[in-house]
């Protein structure tokens, strides 16, 4: 955009444009733009600002409050479920969209597949926290069948309801998204490649080792980047499923917001915030480079 | 402008109706109907109690937040005043906190969804003093001086002790707080709420650390007890909620007696004990809104809960109302609600600000340790 407030740039960086005119190319994405700044940019100022905002001046203090050791633990808490929920999707759903690729690719089993995965993908929040409570929680008829039969799966605690319980639970929207974003990079691979390693004498593992690894790979972290941020942002299913001690930040936020015991901290919880758009925006920066990659190696 | 002429001649009633009819919710132009409700500070700086019912019923609407229907009888007490003035009642966010009643107070202002009154724990009602209006109900003179402030901003409304709840089928009787600690209670004892959070929560573990020998001032010891709880696997992390009792999830919890003993409904074998050595007393505020889009209406609520109706409602909610004693001495309290009430001996304690205070700092940074 500020290309066009320099003419001369323009004139020798797209001699395509045809001398001086002015491109009005970006004017369609104003919409998107407007929107972005909005609903995006708009929202993450007016936290940051708040961080940094005390009665009459700025401060810093919110941010020294992130040193408190809950707040510490539930940094790490949120890290940790991420990275764990982001791993684990990755590689269960790159093996599931595997198996799609390689089928038939107008057979049943991708098509059910594919659209049961845009489904569920999407089914986070009160609903998902609610068929896992109501599925194997402890007042669940499947729990009390097993466990009058000698199999108690909550011997050691109620798992469900801790950090153990939001791993099993992310998985099942972090393996869907992993299919959803991995498969177009899993169909770009061509059998022709595959034809080529064997007739230049390639064993299964040259293939794999030099020539489909290696394109994957940049689709693969790229997509566990996102499966990371999705899972770092998530809210409603932790709240609906864990109501004590707040081990993640998302959760700890609401705290700072809503405690009615007089905790009541909201330039707290924007620093808090501002840590998990850091967190964020160092992982999409990741995302990006990676994307970039991926475009160059499937032209 | 004839309507308004011939409205002047009217009676009182019909006059209401018309206003009602006519002006809808700018109403408090008519005879009869009070037109400051938004300063008055009491029903008779309004013109009385008819004036007060005329404008009310003229704003046609009252918001009330964060009251849930089965928290201390307020379905019946929202249903009554209907009844009794023709007001329908909006009920937003009803599991919310009281907060969440002050961040929709900031953050609405006087838009017509703005709640109209505040039902909030101590905590919260002191730290936000700007955000009411001063209004004394009539039986005003009925409140102890120490439960309510001189200018009428905020007066407390209900109260309970905290108390263990416990499904005798489930489990056995509990006599002592030491009796949870035993296997018999393993997987099945739950908290309403996360203490650094919730202000039954935050009782209910002061309860546990006043029956440890904590005291008022030191919460320690609650926070030690529900750490061992959790490390003998008997603590659940769950909000208790209605559903969670009678599902079975939380067959022991930590609640307010008058919220536990309506379990009773659901789980008729739900029994509440009050722990004799750590008798934990503490009330609800109400407070009218500075900003109210329904001025008079809120306060004709507050004069419905702080009528004898209204008080004894609460009572049959088994809540302990804060004109108890005095309508006890006249006679008009409703006696076999009284005689439901949970027992307990013993003198009751309630936390100071101050108190509170110390008691969350030390939640805030101990409590998700103790628990995970």
């Amino acid at each position: 955009m500020t290309v066009v407030g320099n003419p001369a740039v323009t004139g020798v960086g797209r001699p395509m444009m045809g001398g001086r005119r002015i491109s009005l190319t970006w004017v369609g994405a104003v919409p998107f733009l407007g929107y972005v700044a909005i609903f995006l940019f708009l929202p993450a100022a007016i936290i940051v600002a708040g961080a940094f905002a005390s009665e009459g001046g700025l401060t810093l203090s919110n941010f020294a409050n992130l040193s408190r050791p809950y707040i510490v633990s539930a940094i790490v808490g949120s890290v940790i479920l991420s990275a764990v929920t982001a791993v684990a999707g990755a590689v269960l759903g790159a093996l599931l969209t595997y198996a799609i690729a390689t089928g038939n690719p107008r057979g049943t089993f991708r098509r059910v597949v594919t659209s049961a995965c845009g489904v569920l993908a999407q089914f986070g929040g009160v609903t998902l926290a609610f068929a896992f409570i109501a599925a194997i929680g402890p007042a669940s008829a499947v729990y009390i069948y097993l466990s009058q039969h000698h199999i108690d799966y909550y011997a050691s605690g109620y798992w469900l309801y801790d950090l153990r319980g939001l791993e099993v639970i992310y998985l099942y929207f972090q393996i869907p998204l992993m299919v959803l974003v991995f498969l177009p990079a899993v169909d770009g691979i061509k059998p022709q490649w595959r034809e080529a390693t064997d007739s230049l004498g390639g064993s299964s593992w040259t293939y794999w080792r030099y020539v489909a690894g290696p394109l994957l790979a940049p689709a693969f972290l790229g997509s566990m980047l996102l499966l990371f941020a999705n899972a770092l942002s998530a809210y409603a299913t932790a709240a609906a499923l864990i109501n004590q001690g707040g081990p993640i930040l998302p959760l700890q936020i609401s705290n700072a917001i809503t405690s009615e015991v007089g905790l009541h901290e909201p330039g707290f919880a924007k620093a808090q915030a501002v840590v998990l758009i850091l967190i964020v925006a160092i992982v999409s920066v990741l995302y990006a480079v990676l994307q970039r990659r991926t475009a160059r190696w499937l032209q | 402008m004839n309507w308004r002429y011939q409205i002047r001649g009217l009676g009182v009633a019909v006059a209401t109706l018309l206003v009602l009819a006519a002006c809808g919710s700018s109403g408090g132009g008519g005879a009869g109907a009070c037109t400051t409700a938004k300063t008055a500070t009491s029903a008779s700086a309004c013109g009385g109690m008819d004036s007060l019912v005329a404008a009310a019923k003229a704003e046609g609407k009252l918001n009330i937040i964060a009251v849930p229907r089965d928290w201390a009888n307020y379905g019946a007490i929202i249903d009554g005043f209907t009844a009794k003035y023709g007001i329908p009642i909006t009920s937003d966010n009803p599991t919310g906190s009281s907060q969440d009643e002050v961040n929709a107070v900031q953050q609405l202002g006087t838009s017509s969804r703005a709640p109209d009154v505040l039902d909030i724990g101590t905590s919260v009602t002191l730290a936000n003093l700007t955000l009411y209006a001063p209004y004394k109900v009539a039986t005003w003179t009925d409140i102890p001086d120490n439960q309510k402030e001189a200018t009428g901003l905020w007066y407390q409304d209900y109260g309970g002790y905290m108390s263990i709840g416990y499904d005798s089928t489930k489990v056995p009787a509990v006599t002592s707080m030491q009796d949870l600690l035993g296997s018999a209670f393993k997987g099945k004892v739950a908290l309403n709420g996360d203490p650094t959070k919730a202000n039954a929560a935050l009782n209910g573990v002061m309860m546990a650390s006043l029956a440890n020998g904590g005291t008022v001032d030191d919460i320690s010891k609650g926070v030690d007890f529900f750490h061992q709880l959790k490390v003998k696997g008997n603590f659940v992390p769950v909000q208790a909620t209605t559903a969670t009792v009678k599902n079975g999830t939380t067959p022991v919890v930590f609640d307010w007696d008058y919220l536990s003993a309506q379990h009773g409904t659901d789980v008729p074998t739900w029994k509440v004990f009050v722990p004799a050595n750590a008798i934990l007393l503490d009330f609800y505020n109400q407070a009218v809104s500075k900003t109210a889009p329904h001025p008079a209406a809120a306060r004709l609520w507050e004069e419905y809960l702080y009528s004898d109706e209204g008080q004894n409602l609460w009572l049959k909610g088994l809540a302990r109302p804060v004109r108890m004693a005095a309508m006890q001495k006249s006679g008009k309290i409703d006696a076999a609600a009284a005689s439901a009430l949970p027992v307990a001996s013993g003198t009751p304690i309630r936390l100071s600000a101050d108190q509170a205070t110390a008691a969350k700092a030390y939640l805030a940074s101990h409590w998700a340790a103790a628990i995970s």
